[in-house]
């Protein structure tokens, strides 16, 4: 700390012409790299011939953004992530850090709670139906998820590529059980995640005894293998058609509809859509603190110390007479379950499921958002979910775009380029996840965080 | 716990074969209730082979293990446990197990051995008090009620935690690691790994404690400690000990019994007094003295 604090850090100097260098490798690079790509199109003229096309003012353009990005990076990213590396990590956080680390979990609370409240307040029940659906619910499923997934992949060290079965499971086992015997969801809510807790299990006893690559390469074929069967066993499934006409959820048996014993009706209110959203809303927000308090539970209960002590080290787990197997499966089964439970809810939100809903994207989706939040990292994950699933929603409101880039520019197809973007800033920012470091489960007489150089990764 | 000076552990014909190399070649020994039992040889001479057999990580190609809890009359029941197929049997508060048909996680949880590693291997990004409580992971789990009791926080769980962390609180403030309690594992200098390892085998609360390698990379100062916390935990709480060392200044001091091992085969067995002045030792460790090898080149005609 004091050799730290003597040498306070400096700026590093700028080599202008190593930079100027840089750039221009770079530049010739994009060239060669862009040339084909973007210099030339090829279309399809009105006498159907091919016809090529030149687009040199985009190639142009986008050469030059890539000199002067690399210029930037040289001359202002590049100094600050020096001055990074400089700055002495110290152990304990500003005060203003720890105050905003205190109150933000409340805060966060307060504020999903009051969500559709103060939506509708600003946009009336008209505007607010979109933020509350497409933004709110749609939010919440995937904080569920990562939360979820955050159980097997971020405690118990699991590398889970195929994690979107589970919710498959659910969805598909609400759609079923209530269109074929009328089940209610709040009978089929549980149901479904003992059912993809069962094929957690399932999974589980097979695979792993495989480690690390190993482990994620069959989680990822078991997805498939989900999704697969889901497609071709069309008696029982329907297919790439899908399941329509989902029975919706109930307010506790009061249907939400126009007719006389209806939502509204019955609470003497005018008929609305809004009302069965804004009960989904809080249906989602429970389902997902469910999620959370019982992870939190957990990490301070025995299986949940073994789940941890698994991805730091398994051999010592085994010398300390820990059935491994058993607590991978444990941690393998309860991440299922949570994951049915949001798939039920999911069906039952949207009334209609299709096996395009879970395809390998989906589980890396909510893979990226475990990894970007901080592997075992509640409030980390409940950020980047909102960060990736918001970020989604809110380019499709960039409606001025157009104006700028013709009407022919649809944002939300730059979504993935964007997910990348993040996802190497971050990797190189925060190579562990917005929030990294890991709050012991008990202490003796103070709880101190554990810097996340010291905690593993776990190897499957 | 048994009488002092009972047999503890058997084993009997222990062989491991690793494809051509035999790294164990019939080895049998006995470590007694109470006693500091050290296993010394040259590098490569197959000790922590041996522990990795006692402590169920390695399946035996050939050999018994066994291992008894509380009354050594129980030993009468070896030979028709072996006939059985069973990996142990328990009468009251007795009981004979065979290690080697036991998987390694149920070597601590049933049989009661724990171990440490030669390359410490803690949880480094637990606290030391973590660390700790993961130990005592089978008697917490059972008053969780497999988690279900514990998920709802029921008064039995939340005492048998507190428990479990007043025992923790015991082991650090005998290993002088308590002020350390909050920090995480990794973060502690080496000699204090070495004794944190030793204190979370302890907490599994073993009949057996086997050490691989306790003094290595300690200082004499440490080494000393050392010592002292084994005498103690062999003296106080009458837990046996099998040792691997090289360090003879731990080996000679502490421990009542030692066994010899090179290339795999006992090449000497008695009190530490005996084995230093064995001639099979001193020629292992140092060589054989010059007359025999001059005797030898006389025989090749050098």
């Amino acid at each position: 700390m004091t050799i730290e604090t003597v040498n306070a850090p400096t700026r590093p100097r700028i080599d202008v012409a190593a930079a100027l260098r840089d750039a221009a490798i770079t530049t010739l690079l994009a060239f060669g790299l862009f040339l084909p790509l973007i210099g030339f199109q090829t279309v399809v003229n009105i006498r159907n011939e091919l016809e090529l096309n030149t687009r040199w003012p985009l190639l142009l353009s986008l050469v030059a953004a890539v000199g002067i990005a690399r210029l930037a990076y040289s001359f202002l990213f590049a100094p600050w992530l020096e001055h990074l590396k400089q700055r002495p990590v110290s152990a304990t956080q500003s005060p203003v850090l720890g105050l905003l680390a205190q109150w933000f979990t409340p805060f966060a609370i307060g504020f999903a709670i009051f969500y559709p409240i103060i939506v509708i307040t600003l946009g009336g029940y008209g505007g607010a139906l979109k933020w509350v659906d497409n933004f709110g619910i749609q939010i919440l499923i995937y904080v569920m998820l990562g939360w979820g997934l955050n159980i097997v992949v971020g405690l118990a060290g699991l590398l889970d590529l195929g994690y979107v079965a589970f919710y498959a499971v659910g969805a598909y086992a609400y759609a079923l059980l209530s269109k074929e015997f009328g089940f209610s969801f709040w009978i089929l809510l549980p149901l479904a995640g003992v059912m993809s807790s069962f094929w957690g299990i399932m999974l589980g006893f097979p695979v792993l005894r495989l480690r690390g690559d190993y482990l994620a390469i069959v989680t990822l074929a078991f997805g498939e293998i989900i999704r697969i069967v889901l497609i071709n066993w069309v008696d029982l499934t329907n297919g790439y058609a899908g399941i329509s006409g989902i029975p919706r959820p109930t307010f506790f048996g009061i249907p939400f509809n126009a007719n006389e014993d209806g939502f509204a009706a019955t609470f003497g209110l005018e008929f609305s859509p809004i009302y069965r959203t804004i009960f989904l809303y809080y249906l989602i927000l429970a389902l997902a603190f469910l999620t959370a308090f019982v992870t939190v539970r957990l990490r301070r209960l025995p299986v949940g110390r073994a789940w941890e002590a698994l991805r730091e080290d398994e051999i010592a787990c085994r010398a300390l007479g820990i059935n491994t197997t058993n607590t991978k499966l444990t941690a393998f089964g309860m991440g299922a379950m949570f994951a049915g439970f949001a798939g039920s809810f999911f069906a039952a939100r949207q009334g209609f499921i299709s096996p395009e809903s879970f395809t390998f994207l989906e589980s890396a989706t909510i893979l990226a958002i475990v990894v970007l939040g901080g592997m075992g990292c509640q409030i980390g994950v409940a950020i980047a979910a909102i960060v990736m699933m918001g970020g989604t929603e809110i380019m499709r409101e960039l409606e001025f775009l157009k104006h700028i880039f013709g009407p022919s520019f649809d944002p939300t197809q730059y979504r993935m380029l964007l997910f990348g973007f993040a996802m190497v800033l971050i990797m190189v920012v925060r190579p562990r996840g917005l929030i990294s470091s890991r709050t012991p489960s008990v202490f003796l007489k103070e709880r101190k965080a554990i810097p996340h150089d010291l905690v593993k990764e776990g190897h499957g | 716990m048994g009488i002092a000076g009972d047999i503890l552990l058997r084993v009997e014909h222990l062989t491991m074969r690793f494809g051509g190399l035999v790294a164990v070649d019939d080895l049998s020994f006995d470590a007694r209730q109470g006693e500091i039992t050290a296993l010394i040889g040259p590098n490569g001479a197959g000790k922590t082979t041996v522990f990795n057999c006692i402590t169920g990580f390695y399946k035996p190609s050939e050999g018994r293990i066994g291992l008894c809890h509380g009354d050594a009359a129980i030993w009468s029941e070896l030979d028709a446990l072996t006939e059985g197929g069973n990996r142990g049997i328990k009468q009251g508060s007795n009981g004979l197990y065979l290690l080697e048909r036991m998987p390694d996680y149920l070597v601590t949880q049933q049989a009661r051995v724990a171990r440490t590693f030669q390359n410490i291997r803690l949880f480094p990004g637990m606290t030391v008090l973590e660390n700790l409580l993961v130990a005592q992971h089978n008697s917490l789990m059972l008053a969780s009620g497999y988690t279900l009791l514990g998920i709802f926080g029921f008064p039995s769980y939340r005492r048998a935690e507190k428990a479990s962390i007043d025992l923790a609180r015991d082991w650090l403030n005998r290993v002088g690691l308590i002020h350390r309690a909050d920090d995480p594992a990794g973060d502690l200098p080496y000699g204090d790994q070495r004794r944190l390892e030793i204190a979370r085998a302890m907490c599994t609360d073993p009949v057996l404690l086997c050490l691989d390698e306790p003094a290595a990379g300690l200082n004499p100062r440490e080494s000393a400690q050392l010592n002292e916390l084994l005498l103690s935990i062999g003296n106080d709480h009458g837990i046996s000990i099998l040792l691997i060392e090289h360090d003879m200044s731990v080996v000679m001091e502490i421990s009542d019994h030692v066994i010899v091992l090179d290339y795999g085969v006992k090449i000497s067995d008695g009190a530490p007094e005996e084995v230093r002045n064995d001639p099979k030792v001193i020629a292992a460790y140092l060589g054989v003295p010059d007359d025999e090898v001059e005797k030898v080149e006389a025989e090749v005609g050098l």
